[in-house]
């Protein structure tokens, strides 16, 4: 009792300081991890089996971390090292790419093919935003895609925000296509031993149906602005060359290859057996190679405060889950919902939604994931459905508000830095419909195709 | 010291600061930057003046804004903090240009500390003063005039602090501090005039 007690209050102490953004989150979750540690496992449990089973060190250890010819049903616990060696792969196969000048390029070429008419033009960066975010992280692709929409908008004269906001909204309903679109997919993925193929079967069908709907929605609540910013008279030769954003053509064509090697193990990898850790290592391994003496200077460029973020939280959420707390959520979620299949997906897809519109939706899956674990087992659902719904509701709840996801507070921090400031009003006032509309219809499909 | 001189003035709220700051500026025939770059980055930036003004020197809100880390960089949504940001910016561009001028507040002696040529001050003053200068200065009655003083000067420390090492009003932060209730607003910027004209021939 007196562990769980001190679990609950290091948990909700971690998620309010990670709330307020006073003290850098890497710092809060190692700090609440090492108080788990220290505090629930040490003084209170007296379990060094707990702390053991939590660092889950000795897993990296087995082949079964690097290679799974068979599917394994057991889900991991403690610390997820999957999750965290596969985004430091992608976190350095993105940035040999963006030092390349590839997504720049991509922006502009897009651009130029559309013959930079705002309307196509808000169409194709939405459609590219879903698509580049199945592949890579959604902050990355906000982060190049904004910066082109406001100086596009400069040259075009038109209002970027409306397209900023889109853009956003289309990033982070791609990330839940696929198994590397989104943190939380990754986890719940690598947790669950989930494939590539497994998620874009599912939420991968779901986020294209709600793509089409979003680009229909966005399209009909801006096309004032967009049709009025068609009249326009756009002097193409005043705008940048597509050819100019790329730095240098080897590395570019390099990047260009690893991120279709990247692409081809991914979809793959049921097959191959390879996991997405070997993958994340292999991506990571191959484009420092091909950086050469300038491997150092971009390893330096990875962000190793998320990476700290995940192994404190994961410390945290472990200390939930070997107290037996999760299980009594779940257990909770049981009792309300009687145990019916709807009635969980329901619970699980809405309150993921809503709790992501306001806090971060990376430690909310991670806390999620024993909770339905807990849930399938007790009620005997396949677990696969619930980890959908958590899935659609973590990703495309986060869409909401400008604090909702990562992706939302680089773009409209880049908007508001080039003079755009989007305001908690204007963002919400067209992504909350947006939200409660995406959530709806995969809420509908997931009903539709497996309740 | 070189030909250039940045003069960056901290200030509480009614200690006669900011008079104390144009009155600088205008006899040592300096700029003068205080609310009104806030003009300057509404036509720059092509924002709302009124928006600029509202979130002015504000600290950030506890919710409502998040930072997130990427490529190196923080990003941060918060919009107390962006136009902070922006004003910081504008007073680098103005020091990196080799200006010269007075600033209040903004943080600038934080924002400004690698340059040799920056003298920093703080002014502070007495409570009842500093009651009886917001009472007159704003028509309001004593009581008001409290909680408008202790509110204001929160919202300052708060900014502040935020964004800088040094502590709002804490003598280390500053090369010189001078309490306005002492010699007067007058008295003050002569004895600032002194310690400015020792501070260029050094």
């Amino acid at each position: 009792m007196i562990a769980k007690a001190i679990a609950l209050i290091i948990f909700c102490v971690m998620f309010i300081l990670i709330i307020s953004d006073k003290i850098e989150r890497h710092k809060v979750t190692l700090v609440c991890g090492g108080l788990t540690l220290i505090l629930v496992f040490g003084l209170a449990m007296h379990s060094l089996s707990a702390v053991i089973t939590t660092l889950n060190i000795k897993t990296v250890f087995t082949e079964n971390f690097w290679y799974c010819a068979h599917n394994s049903s057991e889900t991991s616990t403690g610390i997820n090292w999957s999750t965290i060696i596969f985004i430091f792969g992608m976190m350095v196969m993105v940035e040999g790419m963006a030092k390349a000048g590839f997504f720049r390029w991509l922006c502009m070429r897009l651009a130029k093919l559309v013959h930079y008419r705002p309307v196509p033009l808000f169409i194709v960066f939405m459609v590219m935003a879903a698509v580049l975010s199945m592949f890579i992280d959604s902050i990355t692709v906000i982060l190049f895609l904004a910066a082109i929409t406001v100086e596009l908008a400069q040259l075009l004269k038109f209002d970027p925000v409306p397209m900023i906001i889109s853009e956003i909204f289309c990033a982070n309903l791609g990330g839940s296509a696929t198994m590397c679109g989104d943190p939380p997919n990754i986890i719940i993925g690598t947790s669950l031993h989930l494939t590539f193929g497994d998620f874009l079967t599912n939420t991968g069908f779901i986020a294209g149906v709600c793509l089409i709907v979003t680009i229909i929605y966005f399209y009909i609540i801006y096309r004032k602005k967009l049709v009025a910013a068609e009249g326009n008279e756009i002097d193409i030769s005043a705008m940048p060359d597509p050819k100019s954003a790329i730095v240098s053509k080897k590395n570019f064509a390099i990047s260009c290859i690893i991120f279709a090697c990247a692409v081809a193990m991914l979809v793959s990898h049921a097959k191959t057996g390879l996991t997405v850790a070997f993958i994340g290592t292999f991506i990571a391994i191959v484009t420092l190679v091909a950086e050469g003496k300038e491997a150092f200077t971009l390893l330096k460029k990875v962000d190793y405060k998320t990476l700290m973020f995940f192994v404190g939280l994961f410390i945290v959420v472990g200390g939930l889950e070997q107290t037996g707390l999760l299980e009594d959520i779940a257990g909770v979620i049981e009792a309300v919902s009687g145990g019916h299949i709807m009635a969980v997906t329901a619970i699980i897809i809405w309150v993921s939604a809503v709790a992501s519109a306001f806090v971060d939706n990376i430690p909310f899956a991670a806390t999620m994931i024993p909770v339905i674990s807990s849930l399938a087992e007790t009620t005997g659902i396949n677990i696969n459905v619930i980890a959908w719904a958590l899935s659609m509701g973590t990703d495309i709840g986060g869409s909401a508000t400008p604090i909702g996801a990562s992706a939302n507070v680089v773009g409209t921090s880049v908007a508001a830095k080039n003079g755009h400031i989007i305001s908690w009003g204007e963002f919400c006032r067209s992504a909350v419909p947006a939200t409660l509309i995406v959530v709806t219809v995969s809420m509908i499909i997931i009903f539709a195709r497996y309740c | 010291m070189n030909d250039q001189i940045i003069i960056a003035i901290g200030r509480e709220f009614g200690s006669g600061g900011h008079k104390i700051a144009k009155k600088l500026a205008e006899e040592l025939g300096l700029d003068f930057y205080d609310r009104r770059m806030l003009d300057d980055l509404a036509e720059r930036k092509n924002i709302k003046i009124e928006f600029l003004e509202k979130y002015d020197e504000e600290p950030r809100k506890f919710f409502g804004a998040r930072s997130v880390d990427a490529r190196t960089k923080s990003y941060s949504n918060s919009i107390e903090e962006i136009i902070a940001e922006m004003q910081f910016e504008y007073i680098r561009e103005k020091a990196e240009k080799g200006e010269s001028f007075v600033i209040v507040g903004r943080c600038a002696e934080e924002v400004l500390k690698d340059k040799k040529c920056l003298i920093s001050i703080f002014i502070l003053a007495d409570f009842e003063d500093k009651v009886k200068r917001t009472m007159e200065k704003f028509g309001i009655d004593e009581k008001e005039a409290i909680a408008k003083n202790k509110r204001h000067d929160k919202t300052r420390k708060k900014y502040h602090n935020v964004h800088s090492d040094g502590k709002w009003g804490d003598s280390r932060t500053y090369d010189i501090c001078v309490n306005s209730s002492r010699l007067g607003l007058d008295g003050t910027v002569d004895i600032l005039k002194k310690y400015i004209g020792q501070r260029i021939c050094e």
